[in-house]
């Protein structure tokens, strides 16, 4: 056996797909609940840029997880709120309003950090904290098992809580029933005296509110300090999940499962003799292949209805 | 009797001019069917609008168990017992029925939750106190229509309304889903509802209705008992009319057919058959006329002839040639011109100048564009002799055409479309929504394009269009052609309006 | 004056936005700094007070006039491709790998290392092209994945191939000078580079408005349905229209390489890609308004610089009026209330006149 099939086989690999899972996971439940409701958001990067520098710097400053948690969820809600804003209130094409806000929260984020850390790259000057990793007592002890699941930061196992938390909202509440009628038919949820904007915006607020989990992760959970574009295209790469996860919740899952062991095999094949440059981009380009391949399946899928119909006279 | 709802000189008129309702006046008696017949145009839909507040009238009065009502929003309506189910049904697909049932005032569940069990519950129970037999825990885009007309009904039903206004709403339903449906209306009078029935549907009408009201030209022409109204006095109220209106000559002498339409059936994504082996010839100096009420393959028919939409099966052929395959733009070059009847989806781009507009058939030609430039010069000044010919109403020909009145914009199109090199002229509502005097205008256009020895298939939801400029006409209904007459002068809407409606077909129908 | 407002309505909008997001910076810059008004200063004038910076302005203009153009193509034509970045990354490195390795006389030298590097810009950008017109996947995504894609293995062309291990970091090796654009004005790095993206501009001008095939991407943009009932085939106009962007987008990445650098030294994607979106939507997808646009954004980002050198304030306050400013010239109903107003009141005046139809 060879020593990458060896490390891949090996339960850290697994724990590893978890680890890099995480963000992607948060980023595209904050793609799929506005996705829920018919609004493409496409500003998850900026949300989690900007949640990602608040958190770093407040734990900073105030020494409190609490309220470095609390600070970056504000945070990523409030540029949630502001493409709300933009794209309901003042009719701005939500795409374009997205790319704006995307540079906003770069251009701002390298902005404050060099005033508050004076240097234009990360934080690393600041202390910050990071959340705790959490060992699971019982499955601690599990063989194989144990390795992968136990041991990973609070912040991913909120993320799989996250899932469940999207679930419940989705399906399980007035507002999630309101958020897939305006998404299917937004005529339906008027004419039942259902505010349509309003219930977008709320879809929108989530969207920020999953994506901060994920900006805070990024800085203070698979690193200790923020730098400049840290997301690296993550916000992008959700809205190929969601559309390879149906924007269900399990769907979302497992795609982000897929796209995760994805990125932790790029690190993984690193140790052969590939130029990394290759191993940089694999994630980039498998999302490209994969979206191509899930339109040419949908596309299919629809042709093949009326050739059916044919059939049948 | 107890009368529901009272509505007294109702003036409506749209922004653009047209009137949609004049001193419509009429009362609706509790715990009847009410039905509400009249062609396209005639007004039905604006009074159905101004009961359930979604437009609000210029003048009149509406009461609504003897008290004055002023209903600022369908939401008022339904909170004062009236429903609506639309002819697009107003269901979420992806959600149960129980789920849609629900919408908007949720059973809760510690305070947070949705309680889905209760929803179901209270469906269930809504459902068994109508007799409805519909399945709450399925999906509405897995049911069939007639359920989902259902699950609406029910919608309503489950908000308390008394009153309900179905709007067309046999139009999509199969001849057994029909009978359930007229079932369930009866059981619902049984229960004590009021029903609104609009629909051009004769025979259904007098199947299912108590009281009559007939309309025609924005105005009530009568409201009458069932009993005392036959078929063929509906159809004759609706369209029967004095003809108002002069007809044209008809041509000399009329040429071999250009436009040939052979055995064309279509059937569209979701199995159903919307043409049906239809089958005309159209000649030089001719205007065909395709009189039918809405929906009924029209607009299938004329986007096959135009290359826009592939035809399941038939062929049809311009001058004798098969255009099957061709892309829309050799179809043109082959002869065709098209006035399509979706004027700002098909017709214009409307962010753009009218120069623009006027050559989106003709860029690529000479003297329009030389190799690959643009002549703009010869654009310009062609677009300014369309200007002056067809008295466009604008600034200049660089304005933008989402600046025009519809009237113009409809000119901007029938100018491009006439001016075009071409021998056979589809014409799809031509006069639709635009003023008496562009109308005529228009009307004027086509006499001459018809004299010039071209074929001209006019297809419009206005009978008296039909009739003034018509030298012959075809009926459609259902994607059937079903009757034909070629002795139009001696026509009138009272012979068209049995075949438009489904009442009557001729036996040999074909062109 | 009315009529001024109305007949002038989008240009008094931009500026309106660009005062606002100069205004909001200005406020930031006051808040932020010890010394405002110094700082002010520096960043509205500094660009001007030299020869070497006015130099600057225009001498970074013109790889975000040749993004700008790319941008606005697909723009025109309605597609969401974002992809110039990537275009013109990999178009910059394989032009790079050319013009290295061949030995050419200038006069084809210079010509076939651009057409190279932007052929290859197009074929990249034929990727979300048909993509999106055989499949429907979003260009959106598939440009940005790509941008992504272009840069790393544009990174691993120079760093493997054709990197110069004498220089201490990450640089290709020098071109030949017979691929060189010249720097023509003393004293300043101008080169002709800032001539062919003035070219470029008014090219892509006379293409888009004046040749039928322009016509076709602008009419498609305006309305697909309308495009397809005229007879034009929508299909080749969704896929050229993103490859003719790619094409200049990777043509001005190469003249950037040819006239400043004159050998590859982008360590990070330099951002040129995204400038293009903002002065595309700033100048409204008109070429010749980009080059004012683009003229702008490189006198805000040298004044950023400046600033950075000079101040305690960090250039990236441009990036924030950047898109302040996009915000609100995307916002539709940002000032549509003032349009109405003056619009009712105008067509009140002409009503008077007006004889009613009907």
């Amino acid at each position: 056996m060879s020593p990458l099939l060896r490390s891949i086989l090996s339960p850290e690999f697994g724990f590893a797909v978890l680890r890099v899972m995480t963000p992607l996971l948060f980023a595209a439940l904050g793609v799929a609940i506005s996705e829920m409701a018919g609004s493409i958001n496409i500003a998850l990067e900026g949300i989690m840029l900007v949640s990602a520098f608040t958190g770093v710097v407040v734990s900073a400053y105030t020494g409190s997880l609490v309220i470095a948690l609390l600070a970056g969820l504000i945070a990523g809600i409030i540029l949630a709120a502001m493409l709300g804003y933009f794209h309901l209130k003042l009719k701005a094409d939500i795409i374009l309003a997205a790319i704006a806000l995307n540079m906003f929260a770069s251009g701002i984020t390298i902005f404050l950090t060099f005033i508050f850390a004076h240097d234009k790259g990360t934080t690393s000057s600041l202390r910050s904290l990071v959340f705790p990793d959490i060992h699971i007592p019982v499955i601690k002890s599990i063989p194989i098992l144990g390795e992968i699941l136990s041991g990973h930061n609070i912040l991913t196992y909120g993320a799989l809580l996250a899932v469940a938390l999207y679930y419940i909202i989705i399906f399980k509440t007035p507002l999630g029933l309101r958020i897939r009628a305006v998404g299917q038919n937004p005529d339906a949820a008027e004419s039942v005296g259902i505010d349509v904007n309003r219930i977008k915006l709320y879809a929108l607020l989530l969207s920020g509110f999953f994506g901060a989990f994920g900006g805070l992760y990024l800085a203070m959970g698979y690193v200790s300090w923020f730098a400049r574009d840290m997301t690296a295209g993550r916000g992008f790469i959700a809205i190929a999940i969601t559309t390879l996860g149906g924007y269900l919740p399990i769907g979302t899952f497992l795609a982000s499962l897929l796209f995760g062991t994805v990125n932790a095999l790029a690190i993984y094949i690193a140790s052969l003799q590939i130029p990394s440059e290759f191993v940089s981009l694999i994630p980039y380009l498998v999302t490209v292949i994969v979206l191509a391949v899930y339109s040419v399946q949908a596309r299919r899928k629809k042709a093949r209805k009326p050739t059916k119909a044919k059939e049948a006279v | 009797m107890e009368k529901i709802l009272e509505v007294k000189g109702i003036l409506k008129i749209y922004p653009n001019g047209v009137i949609a309702n004049k001193d419509v006046s009429v009362d609706i008696e509790k715990n009847t069917i009410h039905a509400i017949v009249g062609e396209n145009g005639a007004g039905k839909t604006t009074l159905m609008k101004v009961i359930f507040g979604i437009t609000q009238p210029q003048e009149g009065e509406v009461f609504y168990k003897g008290e004055k009502i002023n209903l600022k929003s369908p939401h008022d309506a339904i909170e004062i017992g009236i429903g609506m189910v639309h002819q697009h049904l107003m269901l979420a697909p992806d959600l149960t029925t129980a789920e849609n049932m629900v919408l908007g005032i949720e059973p809760l569940r510690g305070k947070i939750f949705l309680n889905i069990d209760k929803a179901f519950e209270v469906t269930k129970k809504v459902s068994q106190d109508y007799g409805f037999d519909i399945p709450i825990d399925k999906k509405i885009k897995d049911l069939p229509i007639g359920i989902r007309q259902r699950v609406e009904i029910l919608k309503a039903l489950f908000r308390n309304a008394e009153l309900l206004i179905l709007d067309e709403p046999t139009t999509f339903l199969t001849p057994q889903e029909i009978d359930v449906l007229f079932n369930t209306l009866k059981d619902l009078k049984n229960h004590g509802k009021t029903i609104i029935f609009i629909s051009h549907k004769l025979k259904e009408v007098k199947q299912i209705a108590d009281r009559i009201t007939v309309m025609s030209d924005a105005k009530i022409v009568t409201t009458k008992e069932a009993s005392e109204l036959t078929e063929h006095d509906i159809a004759y109220l609706m369209v029967g009319r004095d003809i108002s209106f002069e007809r044209i000559s008809p041509p000399e002498k009329m040429g071999k057919p250009l436009l040939s339409v052979q055995n064309i059936s279509y059937i569209n994504d979701e199995n159903v058959k919307l043409l049906n082996n239809v089958s005309f010839d159209i000649r030089e100096s001719e205007i065909l006329g395709l009189a039918g009420v809405e929906g009924n393959g029209q607009s299938e028919l004329i986007k096959i002839i135009t290359g826009l939409l592939k035809a399941s099966e038939g062929n049809i052929y311009i001058k004798g040639e098969s255009i099957k395959g061709l892309s829309p733009r050799v179809i043109r070059e082959m002869g065709i011109a098209h006035i399509p009847e979706d004027r700002m989806g098909y017709g214009v781009a409307d962010k753009t100048s009218l120069e623009e507009n006027f050559i989106v058939d003709r860029y690529y030609k000479s003297p329009f564009s030389k190799i690959f430039r643009l002549i703009w010069k010869y654009i310009t000044n062609h677009s300014r002799k369309l200007i002056e010919q067809f008295k466009i109403l604008t600034l200049s020909s660089k304005t933008t055409v989402s600046s025009l009145s519809g009237g113009n914009i409809q000119k901007v199109v029938v100018a491009r479309e006439l001016s075009s090199e071409h021998e056979i002229l589809i014409a799809a509502q031509p006069t639709r929504g635009i003023d008496v005097g562009s109308e005529e205008h228009v009307h004027n256009l086509l006499k001459n394009t018809r004299d010039a020895g071209k074929a001209i298939f006019l297809i419009s939801a206005d009978l008296d269009e039909i009739l003034k400029l018509s030298t012959r006409i075809i009926v459609i209904y259902n994607g059937e052609i079903v009757a034909e007459f070629t002795d139009v002068p001696k026509i009138s809407g009272k012979y068209l309006g049995p075949y438009m409606l489904g009442v009557k077909k001729q036996e040999a129908a074909v062109g | 004056m009315d009529k001024f407002i109305l007949k002038y309505f989008n240009l008094i909008r931009t500026i309106i936005a660009v005062a606002i997001g100069i205004t909001i910076s200005v406020f930031i810059i006051y808040v932020m700094s010890e010394t405002p008004g110094l700082t002010l200063r520096t960043f509205l004038l500094g660009p001007f007070l030299s020869k070497s910076r006015v130099a600057n302005i225009i001498e970074s203009a013109s790889p975000v006039i040749f993004c700008g153009l790319a941008i606005a193509v697909a723009f025109q034509a309605e597609q969401f491709n974002i992809g110039a970045e990537g275009a013109l990354f990999i178009g910059a490195t394989v032009g790079t790998a050319f013009a290295v390795s061949t030995h050419l006389p200038i006069f084809i030298h210079i010509p076939l290392t651009l057409l190279v590097a932007g052929i290859v810009g197009a074929c990249w950008s034929f990727i979300p092209g048909i993509l999106k017109a055989k499949w429907e996947a979003s260009e959106l995504i598939s440009s940005l994945m790509l941008n992504y894609v272009a840069y790393f293995l544009g990174l691993y062309l120079i760093n493997y191939h054709f990197r110069d291990k004498g220089a201490g970091y990450l640089v290709s090796y020098k071109l030949p000078e017979t691929a060189w654009l010249n720097q023509f004005i003393g004293g300043t790095r101008i080169h002709w580079g800032i001539i062919l993206s003035l070219t470029f501009a008014f090219l892509v001008y006379y293409f888009l408005y004046h040749t039928t095939l322009g016509y076709e991407i602008r009419t498609t943009g305006f309305n697909l349905r309308f495009a397809k009932f005229g007879g034009i085939n929508v299909f080749k106009i969704i896929i050229l229209s993103q490859v003719i962007s790619g094409f200049i987008a990777g043509l001005g990445g190469m003249t950037e390489v040819m006239g400043i650098h004159r050998r590859f030294n982008w360590q990070l994607s330099p951002g040129y890609g995204w400038d293009g979106i903002v002065v595309a939507i700033i100048g409204r997808n008109h070429p010749l308004l980009i080059i004012v646009a683009s003229l702008f954004l490189s006198y805000l980002s040298i004044g950023g610089q400046v600033l950075n050198l000079l101040t305690d304030i960090p250039s990236e306050i441009i990036v924030v009026i950047q898109s302040i400013i996009i915000l609100l010239i995307t916002a539709e109903a940002f000032l549509s209330q003032w349009k109405y107003r003056i619009t009712v009141r105008e067509a009140a005046k002409k009503e008077v006149a007006y004889e009613p139809t009907s």
